[in-house]
Parts: C-alpha cells; structure tokens; sequence
C-alpha cells in the first residue's frame, strides 16, 4: 500500500512519523519493543547530537537516544 | 548478628542481597519503574533519607535501601534501578528482575509517571505478571495536571486487579495512603487479583508443558508461568540467577566498601 517507508535514521529534524516495521531480531528487538517502538507508533525527530549519531527522539512521551544501527533497524513513513 | 532464623525464606535476602532484617515483624518492600519517574524522590519521602537523585542512567545500580515505620510495623525500602522493562536486557534491568524474583519483596511498589502512562504500563504489565503483591504508585499528578491529563485511578485499579494510588511525591502529597496500601498488601490484609495476560493457544500450551518440569525446581518459589515465558523467549540470563540465588551456587554479588554492588564495577 505506502511503499515510502524508509529508515527512521535517515528522517531530518522536527518531521513527525509513524513506525511500519520493526527488522532487528532477537535482544535488539526486545529492546525496541519495551521502549515502546512497535508498528502504529509515532516518533517525533527531536535533535542530532553533534556527530549526527546518535539521535534523539520523542517516544510516547520519553526523549530517547538511539544509535544509527538501531534507527537503521525501524521502517517508517512520515504522517501529516 | 543473624537474629532471624536461617530456614524462613528472609534468610535469603541477608544472603544474596546484605539486607538484614531485626524480626519477622520487618517487611520489605521494592520500589520499581521506569527511569526519571521519580522512584528514587518517592523513596527520599518515605524513607528521610536524602539520597541522590540525579538525572543519569544507571544512578541506582547498586540498590539503595532505607527504613521507614508504618502503624508500627518497619518497612525496608529497596530502591532499584529505573528501566523500561524487567526483560534483562541490561545491567540495571537484571539487577530489579533479581531483586523482584529471588529477593521475594512483601511487596513491589511500581511508580508511573502520570504524564506518559502508556509508556509506563509496560513494566507494571511485566511485574503483575510476576508477582501479584503490586501497588501502583502514579507519580507526577501536578505535572499531568499542568498538562491537562487526568488520571481515573479507580478504572486503571479495577482494570489492573491491583491497588493504585495518586501522588505528588516532591510535595509529600498522597504518601500516606501510598503507606496504607503498601501495609495493606505486604500484611496480606488486601488481595490482589492482577489480570494475566493471555496469550494465543499455541504459547499456553507450551507454558503449560514446560512450567510442569519447572515445577520440581521452583518449588513455588518463583512464579514457573513467567519462568517459561522467559525460557520460551531464549533469556538465559535467567537461569544463571536461578542457578545463584535459588540452587546457591556462585555469589556474584562482590562486597565493597558495605555496599553490595552487583558484579561489574
């Protein structure tokens, strides 16, 4: 159906978007999960920090810092 | 300096975890939840201790614990550390899912933060399925308020099958009912009936099968349906604390300078 998903690593600054798909497997996945990244989820993108990685951002009320291999890892499309 | 005999299950918690208890009159209770929820404030309130609270990852790795009375009873608090989930996927996650587990708290109490609930309700789900003495404490009221949310605590304790409370931790309101609660649920004077999860055919039947051969082991003494869960999801982690704090083999806890601090360090 939306074929604009794309990894929410590469989604600039301050754009608001929704989680499609969750790739990593096993622990790294667990860990995604209890912060509370699954398909339906919104993200705002808050800030990079100054080397670009890692970046923050606004899950279900908590500011949460992931790294690139884990923001590489979550399929997203932008909503509004 | 054991005044409490070694064969009650408390003799444990002096063991594993250098909690030492006067009498049988002294209740433990765990104080649980997310980071940055104000755990460790809730503890300052009842506790009068003025320990740090500080705003970094891993502050309460080695547990921090403190006494408060209550209608005359002694409580020891256990201030654990902040995480998202009691899945071990972290230091500071083993360290409370050990405590809850093998330290057998009289009771657990989980603090939420009122302004970000959803995100809150994934660890008071994990504990309730673990043990069923849980009181929800929902911290932060003024701030949700500020922010226009209200919290209807009667639904969330009718849908939870658990006591919830209201508080304002920073300014002392709600604590005393928080006290009442946790008394209540400690001394067995209030039961719970926290609401399990169930999952689809294919998994009960798997937990059924293999909570039956971990029954043996666990004697009652932890709760075999999670175990399973936890075997079933490949955490190993888990046996390795069943093999130190039930079967006593390895301490990993090392002493220093009094204070326990887990392994690493």
């Amino acid at each position: 159906m939306n074929r604009d998903y794309m990894p929410l690593f590469k989604v600039a600054v301050g754009t608001k978007v929704q989680v499609s798909e969750l790739l990593s497997a096993g622990l790294p996945r667990r860990r995604m999960l209890d912060l509370g990244i699954i398909p339906g989820t919104a993200i705002d993108v808050i800030r990079k920090s100054p080397l670009g990685d890692p970046v923050a951002y606004n899950i279900r009320g908590a500011s949460i810092a992931l790294r690139k291999e884990e923001a590489e890892q979550i399929l997203v499309n932008k909503i509004s | 300096m054991n005044s409490i005999c070694k064969s009650c299950p408390k003799a444990d918690l002096d063991q594993n975890f250098n909690i030492k208890l006067k009498d049988h009159n002294e209740f433990v209770i765990a104080l649980a939840g997310n980071p940055n929820v104000g755990k460790s404030t809730v503890f300052n309130a009842l506790t009068g201790l003025n320990q740090h609270t500080g705003n970094w990852p891993g502050k309460t790795v080695s547990n921090a614990r403190g006494i408060y009375k209550h209608k005359g009873k002694r409580f020891v608090l256990v201030d654990l550390p902040g995480t998202y989930s009691l899945l071990a996927n972290s230091v500071e996650e083993q360290v409370a899912r050990d405590f809850i587990c093998f330290g057998k708290p009289d009771a657990t109490v989980v603090v939420a933060d009122a302004t970000c609930l959803e995100r809150n309700l994934n660890i008071v789900l994990q504990i309730i399925e673990l043990t069923n003495k849980v009181v929800l404490c929902i911290n932060l009221m003024d701030e949700a308020k500020r922010k226009g949310i209200s919290v209807n605590i009667k639904k969330l304790e009718k849908k939870l099958g658990i006591p919830v409370v209201a508080t304002i931790a920073r300014k002392g309101e709600g604590l005393d009912k928080l006290m009442d609660k946790t008394y209540n649920v400690a001394l067995g004077l209030e039961t719970t009936s926290p609401k399990q999860i169930q999952y689809p055919k294919i998994i009960e039947d798997k937990i059924e099968k293999i909570s039956k051969q971990l029954q043996d082991t666990l004697e009652n003494k932890l709760n075999s349906r999670w175990v399973s869960l936890r075997l079933m999801e490949g955490d190993t982690t888990i046996l390795e604390s069943i093999y130190t704090f039930m079967l006593n083999k390895e301490n990993t806890y090392v002493e220093e300078e009094g204070a326990y601090i887990y392994g690493y360090q």
